[in-house]
């Protein structure tokens, strides 16, 4: 399956890869509209310290902890996506406690959670970051 | 094969999962008292509360049984297992044959003798989704609620009514609230964000004697009340596992397998103990990921296949009125503290492993010190100070970091 890889030494901590995701998740089709004035809540987020950066989304396990450890069912695979059925979530937050790459977070108003879903279930169809990364930092590619 | 879980929840599905990993066309049947689709009970709070709904509730589609052929017996309870014989009695007279067994039965309510209790005309417990259909059909306005436990069901619950009711006091014997997940200062903070939202706290006291609609207590007082809740605590169903011979503690006691003494027979979930790494002891973990992973573990061990459950530890997401906690493992060790006035945070280390949690409002990432637990990864093979600062990956090496991210090993 095609999943999102990161390779840290050609990333720029440009946090483009963060708006391209507010954006396509955003629902909206104006960038400036989607993005302007707001404190975006990406599902890919740059970790950097001391000339290090790289950006960690969720790594669609095979074994997905999540999954498993969900107490609704509102979590699942999908061919390998790891969705979240935001109508069942209600925000207990086991996925943040179990996932060990800590890359699912609550949603802007805390009441679900958010994670990446490879731009499956918006407009985009592909993924936003990579497609916006101006280093190929991020690609999304079968291993 | 012939497989038969008795029990329809989380250990039961995670069984069920891990048979079909392995298995396609063996015979499964699940045998539950609960006439309903597998629902999640932590979810009957939400119920009340109406985050959630009967439909959105069920823990796994509709289709499940269906789609994975599983037979599910459901309304009936097995009274008896015939281990020499292979077969499971049921209530209604009939009979279920198996190949091998797993024990899903989890757990009940514990309700103390506590005198005068006859007279109560309006008592309940909160696990079951019966129970909250119940305790629904009495709540109004005007109630005045006490509940007798402030753990997580117990809270959980009060949580779940509080707009439904008029008041709301909870009377513990403990000191502190929250007790089997908090240190003092976690409760303390837990407790202070409670009562602002308008429960009251009777700590350190009990009942000593119901008298209908009044409780008299230790303390010297007396409460009204229209509504009783008890949630004390749960313990473990073992009793049609220990009647055929199984090893039983406080749980039905099961090794890396999740097998029991027994052969063919498994356990998983809150009738079992299993064994927790983070203090190398034999417990019931009553959580649900762990009966997840136990029931498919021995689902897929049942089949003949090899997955070893041997991970486990205690570990909990829960929030209150929009403060999350996260803790996680054991308290015992050398203690890293963090507090201010909204968030603290808490990380104990022994012996170069992390051992335990505690996160109150920042929860986030909180899964990177999870893992760390989990795995019994040295901490001298990380930078244990940006650990202390933050969860974050940062704190790996590059090499730990490519496989981790950029897929240089899976």
């Amino acid at each position: 399956m095609k999943r999102i890889y990161v390779n840290e030494k050609w990333c720029l901590g440009c946090h483009l890869c963060e708006y391209n995701c507010a954006f396509a998740n955003s629902g909206s089709d104006d960038m400036v509209k989607a993005l302007k004035d707001v404190h975006i809540n990406p599902r890919i987020k740059i970790e950097e310290s001391q000339g290090i950066s790289f950006a960690v989304s969720c790594r669609h396990c095979t074994e997905p902890l999540c999954v498993k450890s969900c107490i609704t069912g509102a979590l699942s695979a999908d061919n390998g996506v790891i969705e979240v059925n935001k109508d069942k979530c209600v925000g207990c937050y086991t996925c943040i406690m179990i996932c060990p790459y800590g890359a699912i977070m609550p949603g802007s108003d805390g009441s679900v959670i958010q994670k990446c879903e490879l731009c499956t279930n918006n407009s985009f169809g592909e993924p936003a970051c990579v497609k916006g990364c101006p280093n190929k930092a991020i690609v999304f590619e079968e291993r | 094969m012939n497989y038969v879980v008795i029990g329809n929840s989380a250990a039961a599905v995670g069984c069920i999962e891990g048979i079909r990993t392995a298995d396609k066309t063996g015979k499964i049947t699940v045998i539950s008292s609960e006439p309903y689709h597998v629902y999640s009970r932590p979810l009957i709070s939400y119920l009340i509360y109406g985050k959630t709904t009967e439909q959105n509730m069920k823990y796994r589609p509709d289709s499940f049984y269906e789609a994975n052929g599983v037979t599910p017996i459901l309304g009936v309870t097995a009274t008896k297992v015939d281990y020499e014989h292979k077969k499971v009695i049921l209530d209604n007279g009939s009979e279920v044959s198996f190949d091998k067994l797993l024990f899903a039965t989890g757990s009940s309510p514990f309700v103390p003798p506590m005198a005068g209790l006859d007279e109560v005309e309006h008592k309940f417990t909160f696990m079951k989704l019966d129970d909250a259909k119940a305790l629904q059909t009495v709540l109004t306005k005007e109630s005045r609620v006490l509940i007798i436990g402030a753990g997580l069901i117990g809270l959980k619950c009060a949580e779940g009514i509080l707009s439904k009711v008029k008041e709301i006091t909870v009377v513990d014997m403990a000191p502190r609230i929250l007790p089997s997940i908090l240190d003092e200062v976690g409760s303390e903070i837990m407790q202070k964000h409670i009562e602002e939202q308008g429960i009251k706290f009777l700590l350190s006291d009990s009942v000593s004697q119901f008298h209908k609609n009044t409780a008299e207590l230790k303390s010297g007082g007396e409460l009204g009340f229209d509504i009783l809740v008890v949630a004390v605590g749960v313990r473990p169903d073992t009793k049609l596992a220990a009647d055929i011979g199984c090893k039983v503690n406080k749980g039905i006691l099961t090794d890396a397998h999740c097998a029991t003494n027994l052969d063919g027979v498994y356990a998983a979930g809150d009738c079992s103990e299993s064994h927790d790494i983070s203090i190398d002891s034999y417990r019931v973990l009553a959580i649900l990921p762990n009966a997840y992973m136990q029931g498919e573990a021995a689902g897929i061990n049942m089949t003949g296949g090899e997955k070893r459950y041997d991970k486990a530890i205690p570990m909990n997401a829960i929030g209150f009125f929009g403060l999350h906690v996260i803790t996680a493992g054991s308290y015992d060790g050398e203690a890293y503290v963090v507090k201010t006035e909204k968030t603290y945070k808490k990380i104990i280390s022994k012996d170069n492993v992390l051992k335990g949690y505690i996160l109150i409002g920042d929860v986030a990432r909180a899964g990177i010190y999870t893992s760390l637990i989990r795995e019994s990864t040295p901490l001298d093979t990380i930078d244990y100070d940006l650990i202390k600062e933050k969860p974050q990956l940062m704190a790996f090496t590059a090499t730990d970091r490519a496989a981790k991210l950029g897929g240089t090993e899976e």
